[in-house]
């Protein structure tokens, strides 16, 4: 749930198995493949991953092309047919407490909690990515003082903190949203800097610099290839505490607001219903847990694939 | 041999690291990893600095490359100071000296093929992409590698000493003058190591380079050095031309440190090991001599002056030692000349 | 050793400062009067009176330092909706929380400590693999989710405890009161034990094949001996995971307080945050995260004991 599980990150580089051979074995020309295509393969013969990665492309798609699937509105109110069961004729997964048609809702609610899942993590990696690299690359004061600043914001629970923000910047979604990419930024910015320092330190980029490169090249050629896998593998965790996180907001009040499609408003809004209908309340959280879950579970499978510790 | 201008001349260099871990209230702890160390090097020849793990060689080759800014001292190449008022700047310095480190594997990208880690350093000094891959491949085949078999490997497809021909590649990709090779072969195995170090004396006669021998490996700097440098806890103990300083070492430690050696003949056993324990912790040096404490020639003198290098008469050049033994008035009880 | 003990705890201090500053700045940012959502509709004189009484007409850093200095000496103010010192309020509320964090991490602990031993130690047959899944279920569980559902399981299907509230006894430690606990603890716990399994496992394995186990092996030792090595080993890195969890289990408790009703810290927060009563908003806030600031530091300390390697460095 929260991305602090380990306090050390280490990175192992490149696919460095065992100690190389000494005797010259004779590759052919064009047979060797980019460390990206390596991942990718490994990636491709991973069934875990690639189920997650399938059934999160089915949310995403069918969240954004909603409009075109034939479902009911997921606005439309009737108090005639409220809370109608899973497998009600024309409602595959029942009506929620005003009789609106539920399996149109989570698919429409992708659409929300996915996006507050994602865009924070996507903004907190820009913001606190360039700072991680910044702070890692020029050590010294100006690690200092964005490393110090940082270890302020990371001095407070993530959760805490993102309620702390979007409780006094008030409820909705664009509010949400920020209160959380505040919550990310040192995160990353951690995890960039720790290891792009670690990278720094490897006497390619002493040769690199040797060679009388400027600073930008050198992080453009030597350091962002290096430090994008462990940071991509962090960012994935992220996300999937993003999701839980905003969704989290908005059962408490502070993200969307009825009657907006979002998971997290409908599995608090579906809490008076828990008697009546048990099995309809729990399926927004269902849909959290299952977006949660695959982030989680492809973050794993980039670990492994890229050997990364984090 | 002394030549109006030596073509690097090191002078009173020192490079003093804060420690951490500092006593609140206290003064600031300093390693004395570099300590007023300066020596010349001529064209084309290639000096050797030796000396126990953590004597400041490493530093030294680094502090030269300026990868580490020195706290004081002045550095000359081809007689133009570096960094200073008219002098070379230091992209032109990195131009005309280029190292080579001891990791092989480290010292290379894992994510850049051999061709474009090679291609790197001209593409920087503004060299366009197909010059600088073809100049990569050229290099590869000078450093004994089929630039098409290897060039688009990565880093772990190669072997160490396949690994480190690349990173001589690299190092000579800017057509340096001088090349500091810090323990650039130490890591290979001994029948790689020897391979290694014929091709470094074939591109130092084609390419006419000067070369900066970092090692702590005594018979492979006697093996290739014109001139020896040892090093202790970051001074200088002696210097001078190799053979000199191998078959008559003047300084204690020079001769403990070379009779330390095994011997390559099984008569000979070394029966009791001329230096004793580690070296003393070179944030608090001994006073005077740093050399004392393991001295078996240590006198009152040695604790309370620190000995400056004296030249001694050498039939082959200029052969300094840094030893109260060799100062004639300096009190001490021995007296060499 | 001590002198790392005194730098740490010298560290803290600016740390503690920037997180009070941030927790004043945060309350600023709302939009509008912190006062003109209590006092609604009053003659502007009035709103003037009142704004000076609380201090809100001089400059913010002036305010930051009165407020800050007042912090100092205990006084956080009073509650704008019942008008009842905040420290008060707080210290109620902070026992609730407590007295189910504690029972939740040290229920999560023991649990994930055992079954990540346990999975590292069986690594690769179908007992780990059922214990890593469990993991990654639960590190990725919406816990307010996992908190409804023990609710219709067990209050709502079966009816054996009560689905919220506190209970009306005043002591906290009377049966009825530890039947409204069970809920709230099991859903806070469920976290904390995963994360704390995955680290365990993920340590237990690195350190199994690590040369010195091999070495030890071959001196013939018994697998309790070798057990009881790793145990050393592993402990300063699942040390550090379970101090973060057990603040970051407090920190976090709003949504599971919320759920059930249950009078604490969290439960306080959401009340404020909907009241825009400003001063309990900012006390508890800055009361919270000042424990996750204090909780770093105990656990950096025990980990300095646990691991002399860390404050050699």
């Amino acid at each position: 749930m929260n991305p602090s599980e380990g306090a050390r990150i280490t990175v192992e580089l490149g696919v460095p198995a065992g100690p190389p051979a000494a005797v010259e074995v004779p590759v052919g020309p064009g047979v060797q493949r980019t460390y990206w295509q390596t991942v990718g393969e490994r990636l491709a013969h991973d069934p875990v991953t690639l189920a997650c990665g399938f059934i999160l492309l089915l949310m995403v798609a069918a969240a954004v092309f909603a409009p075109w699937l034939g479902l009911p509105d997921p606005y439309h109110s009737n108090s005639a047919i409220r809370l109608l069961p899973i497998g009600s004729p024309g409602h595959l997964l029942g009506t929620d407490e005003l009789g609106r048609d539920m399996l149109s809702r989570l698919i429409y609610g992708g659409r929300l909690s996915l996006a507050m899942g994602i865009i924070p993590v996507l903004n907190a990696l820009a913001v606190g990515g360039t700072l991680g690299l910044v702070a890692g690359f020029s050590g010294g004061r100006v690690n200092m003082l964005i490393m110090r600043v940082t270890d302020v914001f990371y001095a407070f629970p993530s959760i805490l903190l993102a309620v702390a923000i979007a409780g006094s910047l008030g409820a909705g979604v664009a509010n949400a949203l920020l209160a959380i990419t505040i919550v990310f930024i040192p995160q990353i910015t951690r995890v960039t800097e720790s290891v792009t320092t670690q990278i720094r330190a490897m006497d390619f980029v002493e040769a690199a610099r040797a060679s009388g490169a400027g600073a930008f090249a050198i992080i453009r050629t030597h350091i962002l290839g290096n430090v994008l896998g462990p940071v991509l593998v962090y960012a994935t965790v992220l996300v999937s505490v993003s999701i839980v996180i905003s969704a989290g907001l908005s059962f408490i009040g502070l993200g969307a607001s009825p009657p907006a499609a979002e998971w997290g408003l409908m599995l608090n809004t579906l809490r008076d219903s828990i008697f009546l209908a048990p099995a309809i309340s729990l399926l927004p959280g269902c849909m959290i847990f299952i977006a949660s879950m695959c982030f989680n579970l492809i973050s794993d499978g980039l670990r492994g694939a890229m050997d990364v510790r984090l | 041999m002394d030549t109006p201008h030596p073509f690097l001349s090191v002078r009173n260099l020192r490079k003093y690291f804060p420690v951490r871990a500092q006593r609140l209230g206290g003064a600031r702890l300093m390693v004395q990893a570099v300590d007023d160390v300066s020596f010349d090097i001529t064209e084309g020849e290639t000096l050797g600095i030796v000396g126990e793990s953590g004597c400041g060689k490493s530093t030294t080759g680094r502090l030269l490359m300026h990868l580490i800014r020195p706290d004081e001292g002045e550095v000359r190449l081809c007689n133009k100071p570096v960094l200073r008022e008219g002098g070379l700047t230091l992209r032109e310095l990195r131009r005309n000296m280029q190292m080579v480190f001891q990791d092989s594997y480290a010292s290379l990208n894992p994510r850049l093929t051999v061709v474009d880690s090679i291609a790197f350093g001209p593409r920087a000094h503004g060299v366009p992409k197909d010059r600088a891959r073809e100049k990569a491949h050229e290099l590869l085949a000078l450093v004994g590698l089929e630039p098409h078999l290897f060039g688009a490997r990565y880093p772990h497809q190669l072997s160490g000493g396949q690994r480190q021909r690349v990173n001589f590649a690299r190092a000579l990709a800017l057509e340096p003058k001088l090349v500091i090779l810090d323990e650039a072969v130490s890591a290979l195995d001994k029948s790689i190591e020897a391979q290694v170090l014929n091709l470094l004396m074939e591109l130092k006669r084609d390419l006419k380079l000067t070369y900066l021998f970092i090692s702590h490996d005594l018979n492979v700097v006697q093996y290739v050095s014109d001139h020896v440098l040892v090093m202790y806890l970051g001074k200088v103990v002696e210097f001078g031309p190799v053979d000199e300083v191998y078959h008559r070492p003047r300084h204690p430690y020079t001769q403990a440190l070379l009779a330390s050696r095994p011997s390559m003949d099984p008569e000979i056993k070394i029966e009791k090991s001329p230096l004793s324990g580690d070296p003393p912790n070179p944030i608090n040096p001994p006073s005077g001599c740093r050399f004392r404490t393991r001295c078996v020639h240590a006198e009152s003198v040695c604790a309370s002056l620190e000995p400056a290098p004296v030249n001694v008469s050498s039939p082959a050049g200029r052969h300094t030692v840094a030893c109260h033994m060799w100062i004639p008035s300096s009190g001490h009880s021995r007296k060499l000349t | 050793m001590l002198y790392y003990l005194l730098r740490r705890i010298f560290y803290t201090i600016p740390i503690a400062l920037g997180v009070s500053l941030v927790v004043f700045t945060l309350v600023h940012l709302a939009p509008g009067d912190p006062l003109s959502a209590v006092v609604g509709e009053l003659d502007a004189r009035m709103l003037a009176e009142m704004r000076a009484s609380f201090g809100y007409d001089k400059p913010l850093y002036i305010q930051y330092f009165v407020w800050l200095g007042s912090v100092a000496t205990g006084d956080l103010g009073y509650s704008m909706r019942s008008g009842a010192p905040v420290l008060g309020i707080l210290t109620d509320a902070a026992a609730n929380t407590m007295a189910i964090g504690v029972l939740a991490s040290a229920l999560g602990f023991s649990a994930g400590i055992l079954a990540g031993m346990f999975s590292g130690y069986n690594h690769g047959t179908w007992l780990d693999k059922t214990v890593s899944s469990a993991a990654i279920a639960g590190v990725s569980m919406p816990h307010y989710w996992l908190a409804i559902i023990l609710v219709i399981v067990f209050s709502v299907q079966f009816g054996w405890l009560p689905a919220m509230g506190f209970g009306s006894e005043s002591s906290v430690f009377s049966w009825n009161t530890l039947r409204h606990m069970i809920l709230p603890v099991l859903a806070l716990a469920a976290i904390p034990c995963a994360v704390v399994a995955r680290t365990t496992r993920a340590c237990v394995m690195e350190i199994l094949s690590m040369e010195f186990v091999e070495a030890l092996r071959a001196r013939g030792l018994s697998e309790r001996r070798i057990l009881w090595h790793v145990t050393r080993n592993a402990l300063p890195v699942v040390l550090a995971v379970m101090g973060l969890q057990f603040a970051h289990l407090l920190g976090g408790s709003i949504l599971v307080e919320t759920v059930f009703s249950w009078p604490g810290t969290g439960y306080l927060l959401n009340l404020a945050i909907f009241d825009r009563d400003m001063p309990v908003l900012q006390g508890t806030i800055l009361l919270l995260s000042m424990f996750f600031v204090f909780t770093n530091l105990v656990v950096d300390i025990l980990q300095s004991w646990a691991d002399p390697r860390v404050s050699r460095n």
